[in-house]
């Protein structure tokens, strides 16, 4: 029976031949993550059940890095938590600080996570592993604990949608845009439920941090996961990061799909999605005179080495308007390391922009650049819901890093081309 | 079992943010995220909500993140259930998990308002609306999840099949 890429990683992990979207499987899975603001609850279940071991002590991932470095003591409570569990379970991948970076960039970057697996985590941008080839879903503190006992989870088999992306970007035209285009395009529930599989020239044209920055928002269209095929792309990103065997998987030329949309991304410009949702997007041509107080370049959405590269090319030579806060936060130590040694954050510095340690911070509204009533921030982040950055009376626009860097020069919402 | 109770209405797209901000996820407490629930919404909603209110929203409920402290904080300020046209598909999972009832009428939306006198019938799945009198049927619970409620749970379901 012909199956797409999400039916067969499935089906394998399920012990079938094949499986059927609307069918309910008991899954195997290769990594259960959670971070501090979701495994507290996690680990009082699992203590709750008496459980007296973990499934698998390398197949858990426990990252602090939502209010981390510790916000407050709550928070640091919540560290504590993960700190205790994963001595006292042998777990191997809880990251101090000094390790830590945002979850959904850190696992790819320490090779934690293969084509052909399955992923679940205690966070809704789980979905961004699903750029490797595998299949990952953001659930629940609760199945965590669950999974974290029997090694399993529930699911009910997506059925699939099928987004193909057909010709070459313009300038300044990255995955963020081909993503928030989409989005646009269907809405935040237009793939509720469903696995958004992405093929076409376009995607096999985006370099491995392009196709995380899209599949990581798959969930903003209410998705249960978003796809890559796994390819050369692929084979090299996993090649440079672990030597673990893996099986790649890829849809059946006649599997059967849902729905159907195909894009011409020759046509997308820079998007920006205006408040308070990520559909509500528009041309950043098209955006008028929109004055802004901040903005951020980070997140497991874009804050990687070629996520900074490409604000540092724009704001090379430029300082930011005066009335504007430039924040960058490299999602990792890695790429911390990385952008200092090739200068990028001596640019964003001499900017008069600040260079924030690894943290998702600002992007959920916890620390680390909270905009106050009436303040509007541009940011690389996935959510511009109301409150989402700061006071109920604020606002965030969705942008790409260059789109960001300009507009932080330019005090306004705005393109490179208007530097 | 019939639940009863008024209805606080909201509309389309009310995502897990408003539901509960962020900066209250230093907590696992129930009563202490209720009394911030729909604070990004309405503020005073924690202090106007009488134990056993219902809410009615239209469509994609809880749409957003993953955090299981939205229906902690829904559960915890006193709400009985939700009703709403559809729900964003992790918040629909973790209600189950945490134990909030929810519904989903995709017509229910359209003529409750805040301050009717609802009741659901959690059998059944039938809606009225006293005040209108309105009539709906909500989509029955998967006979997966109504197991994993006669469990008591999914970590109770789990915790018993590893014995059985």
């Amino acid at each position: 029976m012909p199956q797409t890429i999400t039916e067969k990683i499935l089906a394998a992990h399920a012990g079938r031949a094949s499986v059927e979207p609307g069918e309910l499987v008991t899954v195997q899975i290769d990594m259960a993550l959670a971070n501090d603001i979701t495994a507290p609850i996690a680990i009082e279940l699992f203590e709750e059940s008496e459980t007296p071991s973990v499934f698998h002590q390398e197949k858990i991932a426990l990252v602090p890095d939502h209010f981390v470095p510790n916000k407050d003591v709550r928070s640091a409570m919540q560290v504590q938590i993960m700190r205790r569990f994963a001595k006292k379970y042998g777990i191997k991948h809880f990251f101090e600080l000094g390790q830590m970076g945002i979850e959904h960039v850190l696992l790819p970057e320490q090779g934690l996570v293969l084509p052909g697996e399955v992923v679940i985590g205690a966070d809704s941008h789980t979905c961004t592993y699903g750029a490797l080839g595998a299949f990952a879903t953001g659930l629940g503190s609760t199945d965590i604990a669950a999974a974290m006992i029997t090694g399993e989870v529930w699911l009910k088999v997506p059925a699939s949608m099928k987004l193909t992306y057909q010709g070459q970007r313009r300038k300044w035209v990255t995955g963020k845009d081909l993503i928030l285009y989409t989005i646009g395009d269907v809405g935040v529930d237009g793939a509720r439920y469903k696995a958004m599989e992405f093929v076409g020239e376009a995607i096999e044209a985006l370099s491995m941090s392009d196709r995380m920055t899209m599949a990581n928002m798959a969930i903003e269209a209410g998705a249960k996961s978003g796809i890559m095929a796994p390819d050369q792309v692929t084979q090299d990103y996993v090649r440079e990061r672990s030597r673990r065997a893996f099986q790649p998987y890829h849809s059946d030329p006649d599997a059967a799909y849902d729905q159907e949309r195909v894009y011409d991304v020759s046509e997308i410009e820079p998007q920006v999605a205006f408040p308070h949702l990520p559909e509500n997007t528009r041309p950043v041509s098209e955006a008028g005179t929109i004055s802004i107080d901040q903005a951020v370049i980070g997140s497991c959405t874009n804050g990687r080495i070629e996520d900074l590269r490409l604000a540092a090319q724009v704001l090379k030579g430029h300082t930011i308007a005066k009335h504007v806060r430039l924040i960058v936060i490299p999602a990792t130590p890695s790429i911390y390391r990385q952008a200092l040694a090739e200068g990028l954050l001596d640019i964003f510095l001499a900017a008069q922009g600040i260079v924030s340690p690894p943290t998702c911070g600002p992007c959920l509204g916890g620390f680390m650049g909270i905009l106050g009533p009436g303040e509007r921030a541009v940011a690389t982040t996935n959510r511009n819901f109301v409150g989402r950055m700061g006071h109920s009376t604020s606002e965030v626009y969705l942008a790409n890093p260059a789109v960001a860097a300009a507009s932080a020069v330019l005090g306004r919402i705005g393109s490179p081309e208007g530097l | 079992m019939i639940l009863e109770g008024a209805v606080w209405k909201f509309g389309d797209n009310v995502d897990t943010d408003v539901i509960i901000p962020a900066t209250y996820l230093v907590t696992t407490d129930y009563r202490e995220l209720g009394k911030h629930c729909m604070e990004g919404l309405d503020p005073s909603f924690s202090e106007k909500v009488r134990p056993g209110d219902i809410i009615v929203a239209g469509k994609n409920f809880g749409c957003g993140s993953s955090r299981e402290h939205a229906p902690m904080a829904i559960k915890g300020a006193g709400v009985s259930c939700v009703v709403a046209e559809s729900f964003a598909r992790i918040f629909f999972r973790n209600a189950f998990n945490m134990g909030l009832a929810i519904f989903e009428a995709p017509d229910a939306s359209e003529t409750i308002q805040t301050g009717d006198q609802l009741s659901v019938n959690q059998d059944t799945g039938e809606i009225i609306d006293h005040t209108r009198g309105g009539r709906f049927l909500a989509s029955p619970i998967p006979p997966f999840m109504q197991g994993l409620i006669e469990a008591g749970g999914l970590m109770s379901y789990v915790l018993k099949q590893k014995q059985g």
